[in-house]
């Protein structure tokens, strides 16, 4: 009988020891933007890595495509 | 640099839905779930106004604020992305969200909501940059790649502009002192508080 009790208090006890954890774990680190990436597609004009190069790059980028009013009419 | 910000001239927007069509293609975005779309205020009546909308990258995003499982996270140039590994697909971003950015795809066998999709401002999400992964999940990373939203620079009239703040704000504030009218920013005041779109703070509101 207490054979049984303690078999039936382990395996009540210890049931809790196969859950997993529910708690959130977050998003995952993300890569900068400016490291650049691996594929063919890069624009040329930068250097992948350097933060300082690609902040300029995108401005330059973003004044040429849609100022117009930089360009001569 | 300053924040990655979208602004949307409303004087310009045609209503072609080239940002839509651009949007699609660059990410492959499946069929039902649109990250961008054009609204039209007053539509027939003459004078009416297009907007293209999308996740507008906020300041202080409500989707952060309420995602029960932290999918969320901002990058240093201020660009939202979240983790679809962690998305639970439960919809809280979608009712806190004021522009209607998450979208759910239902692509199961009784319509049962994916996980979260929305705008990335082509700057894919926490898997390698440039990978097949991250194109799987969030569609290509053009940030990476050292180019802006495909949107913007596929705009044919430059009504949407996106890109470094302090750049887009210069670009527009030259288009409004040329014209003369149409100083209205569109949700600037909603996605990065109102000082930002030119308009008193709020008294009184926390």
């Amino acid at each position: 009988m207490i054979r049984v009790a303690f078999i039936l208090a382990a395996a009540v006890s210890l049931a809790a020891c196969g859950e997993k954890p529910q708690t959130s774990s977050g998003a995952k680190l993300d890569t900068p933007a400016f490291q650049g990436t691996s594929n063919p597609y890069n624009a040329p004009g930068w250097t992948a890595g350097d933060k300082t190069s690609w902040e300029l790059h995108l401005k330059a980028r973003g004044q040429n495509s849609q100022n117009e009013y930089n360009r001569v009419n | 640099m300053a924040r990655m910000k979208f602004v949307c001239d409303a004087e310009r927007c045609i209503e072609c839905n080239g940002c839509v069509t651009a949007c699609k293609n660059e990410h492959e975005v499946p069929w039902g779930v649109n990250r961008r779309r054009v609204v039209t205020l007053n539509d027939g009546v003459p004078g009416e106004k297009s907007i293209s909308v999308a996740c507008m990258h906020c300041s202080d995003a409500p989707c952060m604020a309420v995602c029960p499982v932290n999918c969320f996270y901002r990058t240093d140039e201020g660009v939202v992305l979240h983790d679809k590994d962690v998305c639970i697909g439960c919809g809280y971003c979608s009712y806190a969200c004021p522009f209607g950015a998450p979208q759910f795809p239902s692509q199961g066998t009784f319509g049962v909501r994916g996980k979260m999709d929305k705008c990335t401002f082509c700057a894919g999400g926490p898997e390698a940059n440039g990978s097949q992964a991250e194109f799987e999940k969030y569609g290509r990373n053009r940030l990476a790649e050292g180019k802006l939203p495909a949107c913007a620079e596929m705009c044919s009239t430059k009504a949407l502009l996106a890109g470094d703040g302090d750049m887009v704000a210069d670009i527009f504030r030259n288009r409004v002192v040329q014209r003369g009218k149409g100083a209205e920013v569109w949700g600037w005041g909603t996605a990065y508080g109102s000082k930002q779109a030119g308009q008193p703070p709020v008294t009184g509101v926390k």
